[in-house]
């Protein structure tokens, strides 16, 4: 019997060693896939060189003179934001001209098409989960895209060489939401890149929004699209920004239990399944409380039956404080 | 003996109908905001938020006028709880409420000059106006203001934590409210009470 128990225990043993062993290659397994690789670093060292500073050397050819020239200002690529971006394991020339090899560069490359998301991740298994083709369409629907035709692409919002997917991670919601709003007010509180697109001069955004109650609470809380953009329950962003007309403006859309927020900025972590014991809407709980949104159950019942008990309890007392008045 | 004493200066009915206002509209609103229904408000939204925010700051200054009238008048004496042989009156004033007040007993703490509540009344009103009504201002103060509030409090969020001590002790305080009210039908009237705190005088059994 001991001998049993002993060999079980060594069994358990020797299967929880090799299930941690597989789990801890898989883990490295990813990181490396995750990581740029040292070979793609150094092709992109050729670009970054020029454009991962704000100025270029070059030899003029013709008088043999080192000359300095200033990066335009767009052409600059971090480095330091392309390595932490989504597409930090790209090589510089997967997307763009290989033709980029020579310098002076040639001008035709000035009219290189630029791929849009949908161009590699739409029809892509491997892509499958995020959903493009429908974000796409709702793109499609959106302000953006119906108010500046082809003028407005993806990069606009999702430049390629920065951007960080952020919906679904477990960062902090208010990293998010900063992260998130920081992409709108890229342009709407920038009037020069704006006009870009439009002629209209830039709504002053603190005085559109004025008649919201705690404006800067809101502001660093919730992302600009929670009340600008139409959710859509099978994606995890929303994408279709809606005309201001359409805005929310009504509060109770947040400030419910059946508050909007669930399918939007929390929508993540409710599909992870995070809850909180017997409270509405328990995952906005973690960082914040929405008045309205967030009650708790158990609370609630008690301050019923407490209430209950005391309009009970004055009912009695009041019917025999008249009965015996009566008597 | 049946008699007339005047117990309620101008200033304390004129705070005292203010705050009775006040305390029903916060109430209103604050039940409206919590249990908040987008097909069915009770009160819509924005206006329980704007008619909270009003009555609370109202509240507040009228709070301040209820310390000042408190302290340099004598009405701050009918607060002021003689802790020696306290459980006992609140017991025989318990007792009364519960078994007495059937017999027809008279009161065991006659209202008075010198004493305007009895110990129930004094130890209730002490910890309604300098407990829970101070916790519930200052909590509200936090909501209009929340960059003022600590971020962290015990690990957890300052918010989260303040406004649920706000909405907890509000709860108290309308539990409070509904207990007064039924309380003061206990007089030489049914309306006696109501009565008083429009005239000024109290009207004995």
């Amino acid at each position: 019997m001991i001998f049993q128990s002993t060999r079980m225990t060594w069994n358990i043993r020797v299967r929880f060693s090799l299930a941690f062993c597989i789990l801890l290659m898989s883990a490295f397994a990813i990181t490396a896939q995750n990581k740029p690789k040292e070979e793609t670093k150094k092709f992109n060292e050729n670009c970054l060189k020029c454009h991962g500073q704000s100025k270029y050397k070059y030899v003029n050819p013709e008088s043999g003179a080192e000359v300095t020239k200033r990066m335009y200002l767009e052409t600059i690529i971090n480095r330091n934001e392309f390595y932490d971006s989504n597409h930090k394991t790209f090589k510089c020339t997967d997307c763009h001209s290989e033709d980029y090899d020579t310098f002076p560069h040639p001008g035709r490359l000035r009219m290189e098409a630029k791929y849009a998301c949908i161009d590699c991740h739409g029809g892509d298994e491997a892509y499958a989960k995020f959903k493009f083709e429908q974000i796409e369409t709702e793109f499609q629907a959106s302000v953006h895209s119906t108010k500046h035709s082809d003028d407005f692409n993806c990069w606009m919002c999702h430049n390629p060489h920065t951007y960080k997917i952020n919906a679904r991670s477990e960062e902090k919601i208010k990293d998010i939401v900063a992260y998130d709003n920081a992409i709108c007010l890229n342009c709407h509180a920038d009037i020069t890149k704006y006009q870009m697109l439009t002629d209209k001069v830039n709504p002053n955004i603190l005085k559109t929004h004025a008649w919201l109650p705690n404006q800067a609470l809101h502001f660093k809380n919730v992302r600009c699209i929670e009340c600008h953009a139409r959710t859509n329950d099978s994606i995890l962003v929303a994408h279709n920004i809606q005309p201001k007309a359409k805005a929310v403006h009504r509060c109770v859309e947040c400030h419910s239990t059946n508050s909007i927020l669930m399918a939007s900025l929390y929508k993540y972590k409710v599909q992870e399944g995070r809850s909180k014991a017997g409270f509405y809407n328990g995952v906005i709980m973690n960082e914040g409380y929405v008045i309205g949104a967030n009650r708790n159950y158990y609370l609630g019942l008690i301050s019923l039956i407490m209430f209950g008990c005391v309009i009970t309890g004055i009912l009695i007392h009041g019917s025999l404080r008249i009965i015996k008045r009566k008597k | 003996m049946s008699g007339k004493i005047y117990l309620y200066p101008v200033w304390v009915r004129l705070w005292h109908g203010l705050n009775a206002i006040l305390i029903i509209l916060l109430i209103l609103s604050g039940v409206s905001m919590q249990y908040t229904d987008p097909a069915n408000p009770f009160i819509r939204f924005d206006i329980a938020v704007k008619m909270h925010n009003i009555s609370g700051i109202i509240l507040s200054v009228n709070y301040i006028v209820f310390i000042l009238g408190t302290f340099m008048t004598p009405n701050g004496k009918y607060y002021k709880i003689a802790m020696k042989g306290l459980t006992q009156r609140l017991i025989k004033q318990f007792t009364y409420y519960t078994f007495g007040i059937f017999k027809h007993e008279k009161p065991p703490f006659p209202i008075s000059k010198d004493s305007k509540f009895n110990p129930l009344q004094q130890f209730t009103y002490v910890g309604a106006m300098f407990v829970l009504v101070p916790i519930v201002i200052i909590t509200g103060w936090a909501l209009l203001y929340p960059e003022l509030v600590l971020t962290k409090i015990m690990g957890g969020s300052g918010l989260k934590f303040n406004d649920f001590i706000h909405v907890i002790i509000g709860f108290f305080v309308s539990f409070f409210m509904f207990v007064h009210i039924y309380f003061c039908t206990i007089g030489a009237t049914f309306i006696s009470n109501f009565r008083s705190m429009v005239t000024g005088f109290h009207e004995s059994h």
